[in-house]
């Protein structure tokens, strides 16, 4: 299967994919602390990315609130960890399968409906928003002041809680990112993923051919919205807090689209650049304006903001299709 | 064998009949042909048989079996395909990957979907141009491309909406010469809105002629174009000028 994903892929492109593997395994070893929290961040990126990036890059579908996902998860699996005792490795399946039944609620409206386009874009803010407020007034999970994952010392190491160290998160995180961009590998090639790219881009031409616009839609939509939970389960064990405010918002969600925009919608490896590009360069901006005494409140946002409109304006259709070609990496066929 | 039928069908638009009380019978392996002047409601026709919208009354069945309320997809599963009058080729995929995505409906996995739709291009004559997007092909390769889709969904009928329109006196010609291959090797009935006589006179077996969506005329091509009312309404200045 992994075999094959690679059957019309460049010699070139094989062996850069290689060394990166190689180079993500062995950072820990060589990094510290710090460098490693930036990978995580990355790593968690570059998945997210991949799981929205199904949704809008393969079927066309644009949510800007894709938060919702990430907050549900986060908050059904610390709830089950703290209240009842039941671990993140088996909370896992109820945040996601919450998640799933949201993002299915969410998707029957829109279809039924025929909410389409920025309207449906629309729609997801409004699901994000309501999670967000009804969050602040659900004293289970501290409401607005915040809910907190206990972090004791006695705990650490102990995996099977997710309460161990960032070289631990770091690989689970890298497993995330490694696993998504396989799934998706193999999804673009798939049945699906066709009725996916034909769906997106021509609903009615897809129909047409035999192909079943709902389905197709609600399909991308779940699956992107199951895998948005994982990482919101990731976030609330990695983090220890989590506010509605924060996670519900809408900054939230446009956070979570920025990789596979800067890198490139529908593609592969879009969402990895677009995440290896922006979590350090939020990084390296911070350092910048402390250091040269630019502590101005939203100076950091403002000069973030700058970069991301110049790569915008310079490659708009993402780095990665640029960058591609400039390597040289582009094979023919599929 | 009568494949599709279209019974006494009727569909309006707010006031304005589009298709009034249309009644046709293809025959399994037959070239009909529908013609009439623009506005004569032959895409409306071609829309309620592919189910875009259901009639107002009347019914269409094809092979026996009621299709007058059943979903695009489900008219496309059973064995219609359809090409669109203004094309919609996936813009920003290659047009192997248009024609994969026609030939996965019946195909057992995208391998072969890959492997018939290689075959279906180089009928088309586009196996030069599958690597392409099919957003720079020009009109009558687009044209191709819609008739190589459909194609690809190994239809039992294929309605072909205007595919000469566009089309080049040479490549009107070879679009003919591909269709009657098709037709005669494959066994596919085709049902074609037309409006280039060249091709009408040189494929159709039957040709129905519609005009303000009624039927005016059916009969042989040759019966057709000396039809008085066919001449008045429709082929006058053509035929003669």
């Amino acid at each position: 299967m992994i075999a094959e994903l690679f059957a019309g892929v460049s010699t070139r492109a094989r062996v850069l994919l290689v060394l990166l593997a190689v180079v993500m395994l062995a950072a820990p070893l060589v990094l510290d602390r710090y460098l490693v929290s930036v990978l995580i961040l990355v790593c968690l990126a570059a998945y997210t990315g991949q799981a929205w990036n199904i949704l809008l890059g393969f079927a066309g579908l644009l949510s800007l609130g894709h938060a919702l996902y990430l907050g549900l998860a986060a908050y059904i699996s610390a709830g089950l960890y703290v209240h009842f005792g039941i671990g993140p490795w088996l909370g896992v399946f109820p945040a996601v399968a919450v998640c799933v039944a949201v993002a299915a609620l969410l998707g029957w409206l829109a279809f039924r409906f025929r909410i389409e386009g920025v309207y449906f874009a629309l729609l997801t803010i409004a699901f994000a928003e309501v999670a967000r407020i009804g969050f602040d007034h659900i004293g289970f999970t501290g409401g607005a002041g915040g809910f907190f994952l206990p972090v004791r010392s006695e705990d650490q190491g102990q995996w099977w809680n997710l309460r161990s160290g960032p070289t631990f998160f770091y690989y689970l995180a890298l497993l995330l990112a490694a696993g998504a961009f396989l799934l998706c590998a193999v999804l673009r090639r798939s049945r699906l993923g066709h009725r996916w790219l034909a769906v997106r881009e021509d609903p009615e031409a897809a129909q047409a051919l035999g192909i079943h616009i709902n389905r197709a839609r609600m399909s991308a939509l779940l699956l992107s919205a199951g895998m948005t939970g994982i990482a919101g389960v990731f976030q609330a064990f990695y983090a220890n807090n989590l506010f509605p405010s924060q996670i519900f918002d809408i900054s939230r969600s446009i956070d979570l689209i920025l990789a596979p925009i800067i890198g490139g919608v529908g593609t592969l490896f879009g969402p990895i650049l677009g995440a290896f590009v922006l979590a350090p360069l939020g990084e390296v901006l911070i350092s910048i304006t402390g250091a040269i005494g630019l502590n101005a409140p939203g100076t950091k946002a403002l000069v973030f903001g700058l970069f991301l409109m110049a790569i915008i304006a310079g490659v708009p259709t993402g780095l990665w299709p640029r960058l591609a070609s400039l390597l040289r990496l582009r094979s023919v066929g599929r | 064998m009568t494949l599709l039928a279209v019974n006494r069908v009727t569909k309006r638009f707010r006031g304005l009949v589009a298709v009034d009380n249309v009644s046709l019978q293809v025959d399994a392996g037959a070239m009909f042909a529908v013609i009439g002047p623009n506005g004569a409601g032959k895409t409306t026709l071609f829309n309620l048989i592919a189910g875009v919208f259901p009639p107002d009354t009347g019914t269409i069945s094809f092979e026996g079996e009621r299709i007058d309320r059943a979903a695009p997809e489900h008219i496309c599963q059973l064995g219609i395909a359809r090409t669109f009058q203004i094309v919609r080729p996936f813009a920003e995929l290659t047009v192997m990957e248009n024609a994969a995505i026609g030939a996965m409906l019946r195909a057992p996995d995208m391998d072969s979907s890959y492997a018939q739709a290689g075959e279906i291009l180089r009928r088309l004559d586009l196996w030069d141009k599958r690597d392409r997007k099919a957003h720079g092909l020009t009109l009558p390769d687009r044209k191709r491309l819609e008739v190589a889709r459909a194609l690809a969904t190994r239809p039992k009928l294929l309605l072909l909406d205007e595919v000469m329109a566009g089309l080049r006196p040479t490549e009107t010609d070879r679009m003919v010469e591909i269709l009657r291959g098709i037709n005669r090797e494959e066994s596919i009935t085709i049902l074609m809105i037309e409006h280039v006589m060249r091709a009408v006179m040189a494929l159709a077996t039957r040709v129905h002629v519609l005009h303000h969506g009624a039927t005016i005329a059916e009969g042989t091509p040759t019966e057709v174009t000396r039809d008085a009312r066919v001449i008045e309404s429709y082929l006058g200045a053509e035929a003669f000028a």
